[in-house]
């Protein structure tokens, strides 16, 4: 029965996005209309928090803009989402990064993580 | 004939729209149903079609003939169609050609359109008056022996009765209830799916009768 529901969010959900975990940096192309028009913003940040699973997953994304933190909530299989790429992996030790609103300038960088995945690039 | 169909409640979920938002939705088992019976004025007294809801698991009916009854058997075998459990009626007009056997499939409606849904809502039990009514209820602390209760329920000497269709605890759900102008957010002809906007009465495996009036 349920495995209708099922079928139905497979179909949405995307294929090829890339891994994203807490603490990346993300450059987020979001398509826009207007009016007639369609154009690609481009949003990056670090991901400070994910959650949900399949097609209900969401991620939030803060940057600092003109010294003003600013957070976009993203679902990760929206259509309106053109394109997703991972810039940096930071070293993290939590789940949700809130702490980071906290914290203003240097403080609020992440070390990058010297795992396999990113030494191998 | 306006678009009328049964259903079955499969459960909820969410999708995307064209403008990348997400719309809750509700998957709904939308037959194949077959048109039973045609009743007419004449004959019934009234002008209806009754449909059945033929189910695609193919467990009701087909196949298992210990879990139809010999009436349902007997009432489809006389009309000439196939054996279903769940019927239902839609109104029609007078000049309505349908007749048994006729298919009524999803097709019949539009993306977009208004439905109405009926079914008989999830069954809560005894319910008190501040579940069953929304009563405030009385204050909690500070000496108050006044919790859930209902209060007064009027005057003693004069009526010296209590006035009908006074709001009281009892069993509430598991009644016939209609939603009306839900949106119907995506129609899938081939696995016979509607996806209607919102909730609809009812448990998962309920069934309801989806009609488009307008």
């Amino acid at each position: 029965m349920s495995n209708i529901v099922n079928k139905i969010e497979k179909t949405l959900l995307k294929k090829g996005l890339p891994a994203i975990t807490p603490g990346d940096t993300v450059k987020v192309f979001v398509k826009v209309k207007e009016g007639e028009k369609e154009r690609v913003q481009l949003f990056q940040g670090v991901v400070i928090s994910l959650k949900g699973d399949g097609m209900r997953t969401m991620f939030t994304v803060r940057k600092i803009s003109s010294g003003v933190g600013v957070e976009r909530i993203f679902p990760l299989h929206s259509p309106s989402i053109d394109k997703l790429e991972v810039l940096r992996s930071g070293k993290v030790r939590r789940a949700k990064l809130y702490f980071l609103r906290e914290k203003l300038g240097k403080s609020g960088r992440l070390k990058e993580r010297q795992d396999e995945a990113s030494s191998a690039e | 004939m306006k678009p009328g169909i049964i259903g079955k409640k499969l459960g909820m979920t969410q999708i995307f729209n064209e403008t990348g938002q997400i719309v809750p939705v509700t998957v709904i088992q939308a037959g194949p149903c077959i048109v039973v019976q045609r009743k007419t004025s004449d004959k019934d007294g009234y002008e209806a079609i009754q449909i059945g809801y033929v189910d695609p698991s193919g467990v009701k009916g087909e196949g298992k003939s210990s879990r139809i009854s010999r009436a349902e058997r007997m009432h489809a075998e006389s009309k000439g169609v196939q054996a279903v459990r769940v019927l239902r009626e839609l109104k029609v007009e007078k000049t309505d050609e349908a007749k048994p056997g006729d298919q009524v499939l999803v097709t019949s409606f539009q993306e977009k359109a208004l439905v109405h849904v009926t079914g008989v809502s999830k069954g809560k039990g005894f319910g008190g008056v501040v579940k069953r009514h929304h009563f405030a209820g009385g204050r909690a602390t500070h000496g108050s022996m006044h919790h859930r209760a209902p209060g007064s329920i009027g005057g003693s000497s004069n009526p010296s009765r209590v006035f009908p269709g006074m709001r009281m605890a009892g069993h509430m759900g598991h009644e016939q209830v209609t939603v009306r102008n839900l949106e119907i957010a995506k129609i899938d002809s081939e696995n016979n799916l509607l996806l209607i906007k919102g909730a609809i009465p009812g448990p998962k495996g309920g069934y309801v009768v989806i009609r488009q009036e307008a």
